[in-house]
């Protein structure tokens, strides 16, 4: 009996051990990445694919995501380093263009265990010619644009376009005026800009206007110049006012010249053109930074007059303070079409204030809709933004 | 043909590149950086030629002998060191940067540094309260300034517990000035930036279909 006891102690014993080593060898049990996807990212110019995946629930003992990717049918290799166990997507941007890549996504347990997802159908990415996520700034250009270019087309042979008056562009006659009366220079100065911004190409319309002026009255204009390219432009652009005007024998090459492309040699630069010249006239127009508050301060120092524009909002603080005029903005966008009369210039204007219209009407028919918990405009307008 | 070809290239480079910033394909990528290099290719050539404007303006100032005509020897030996040392060694030539440390930075920051005696003297002339609009800018120029400073708040809540609203209106100027800042200011600044985008737009419109073209010289 006491045999039999212990061979059965023993069965019971080995069948504990062989069901407790089996139960231990088992690996918790781990889904795969379910709904695994690769497209063609969109928006793009075909470099890239994204591979998407639902997210783990988050018990699963899943520490992170591997991608292997295959091209044109080759060998699987991993891409990219390890991902975060919350990733669900991964953007592949180093793809070969116009070959076949197949992917599927590793989960990788806390022990150490893989989970392959199933593979992803082939994807061939391709470049697209239209941004979808620009549709609604595209629209909101064409609508402006439209309003500019009806405006224009409405004026061609319109002399009757009504401009307010503008303070700054009136006081431009005066100012030369008096620059010719005391037998001064007068000194434009076109800011840091570059020549591909827009407030220097404005800032150089109206230096031509006033060159056309200033060759009528003989009076020297001077302009210091901080860009190569601008400097270039200036000289040929002030030379054919001054053909025009029938003067080209009162053009002085040397007025207009190059000064420092650096920001605070060329305030110093013109500030001891101001002290040394004492120009009855200082206009200051374009893109200007710190050094804005330099200038006009020591043109105000030395009592000359002084019509500045800019359309550095943070600047115009400044430059009200120490001119005499201020463009502020749009006038100095303004300007040419103002100091020229043209008509079909005029009414850029008149569709600029269309244009203005519109946004008004965009912005309250937006909050009147907001108001009701309609929320359409607001979004329109921050993708536009 | 001289007017005309230029108007012409720049309407169609105005519409090419308008029409790139809408569509993401390498082909309308490769276009714009093209562009953009070509543009870069001209600003090296348009520097040398700047150079010499710039020499020949300061030998014409020796020559007919203007005033602080001696300055302009000041340019020559500026440009010759730096040449000197720049070209064969390199900006990052310890020589190069030495000067550059310690020749141009602090210039550049003297010259900075100018720009708070003209703040000072500039608000000066704006503050003085000659109408109801000066004094509204004073009010809120002293509104702002004291929520800036750190004894701001010091100086407002000794000034406010004088008054009965002492407890109402503690630590006021730190929210008055953020509030100023937050709504007028940042809503006049909106409108700027509105007018400057329409004026751009309208601009651009105007360049690009040859409208406007004083850029090219003269104003027809």
């Amino acid at each position: 009996m006491t045999y039999n006891k212990t061979i059965l102690w023993i069965i019971a014993c080995a069948l504990i051990f062989l069901c407790g080593t089996y139960a231990f060898s088992q690996e918790p049990t781990v889904s795969p990445p379910t709904n695994v996807t690769a497209k063609d990212t969109p928006n793009d110019d075909g470099s890239s694919i994204t591979v998407t995946w639902d997210a783990a629930p988050e018990d699963s003992g899943i520490i992170g995501y591997k991608i292997l990717r295959s091209t044109d049918a080759g060998e699987f290799e991993e891409i990219g380093k390890q991902l975060e166990p919350t990733a669900t997507q991964y953007k592949d941007s180093e793809i070969e263009k116009g070959k076949t890549h197949v992917y599927y996504v590793q989960a990788i347990t806390d022990s150490e265990a893989i989970v392959n997802s199933q593979e992803t159908e082939g994807v061939i990415a391709t470049g697209q010619w239209f941004h979808t996520g620009k549709i609604q700034l595209f629209i909101a250009m064409i609508v402006l644009c439209a309003a500019i270019l009806g405006s224009i087309y409405l004026s061609r042979n319109n002399q009757d376009v009504f401009v307010r008056r503008i303070p700054g562009l009136e006081a431009v006659d005066e100012a030369i005026g008096r620059a010719t009366e005391m037998g001064r220079s007068i000194l434009y100065v076109l800011g840091l800009g570059g020549v591909s911004g827009p407030a220097t190409i404005a800032s150089m319309t109206i230096l031509g206007q006033v060159a056309r002026r200033t060759a009528d009255y003989e009076t020297t204009l001077r302009v210091p110049c901080n860009d190569p390219i601008v400097l270039n432009v200036v000289r040929e652009m002030v030379k054919a006012s001054y053909l025009d005007e029938g003067r080209p024998d009162a053009y002085s090459e040397e007025d207009i010249f190059f000064l420092t492309d650096s920001q605070f040699a060329y305030a110093a630069g013109v500030d001891g053109m101001m002290l040394r010249e004492k120009p009855a006239a200082i206009f200051l127009q374009g893109t200007f930074y710190a050094e804005s508050l330099i200038l006009a301060e020591t043109g105000n120092s030395i009592g000359a007059i002084q019509i500045a524009g800019t359309d550095s909002e943070h600047q115009l603080p400044f430059l009200i303070t120490a001119c005499d005029y201020t463009l502020i903005g749009e006038e100095l966008y303004a300007a040419s079409a103002y100091l020229s009369k043209e008509p079909m210039q005029l009414g850029s204007l008149r569709g600029q204030d269309w244009g203005k219209v519109l946004i008004f009407l965009t912005i309250v028919f937006g909050v009147l809709l907001e108001l009701f918990g309609v929320n359409w405009i607001t979004t329109f307008l921050q993708r536009v933004g | 043909m001289k007017r005309q070809f230029p108007l012409i290239l720049c309407f169609v480079f105005g519409v090419v590149i308008l029409l790139t910033q809408f569509s993401p394909h390498s082909y309308s990528k490769g276009v714009y950086e093209e562009v953009l290099n070509w543009a870069r290719i001209i600003t090296p050539f348009a520097l040398i030629f700047s150079t010499i404007t710039l020499l020949q303006t300061h030998i014409t100032r020796i020559r007919r002998q203007t005033d602080h005509w001696q300055y302009s020897f000041l340019v020559f030996v500026g440009i010759f060191i730096m040449v000197i040392i720049g070209i064969p060694f390199g900006p990052q030539h310890p020589w190069f940067e030495w000067l550059f440390n310690n020749v141009q930075l602090p210039m550049d920051a003297t010259m900075f540094s100018l720009l708070a005696f003209f703040i000072a003297s500039a608000a000066y002339r704006a503050f003085r309260a000659r109408n109801v609009e000066a004094s509204l800018l004073l009010i809120t120029a002293v509104i702002v300034m004291l929520g800036n400073v750190p004894v701001g708040d010091l100086i407002w809540n000794t000034l406010i517990s004088l008054t009965p609203w002492g407890d109402t209106f503690a630590d006021g100027s730190s929210w008055m000035k953020q509030w100023i800042l937050d709504n007028p200011n940042l809503s006049a600044r909106r409108g700027i930036i509105l007018g400057v985008s329409l004026g751009v737009i309208s601009q651009s419109i105007r360049i690009i279909l040859g409208i406007e073209r004083s850029y090219l010289g003269g104003g027809d």
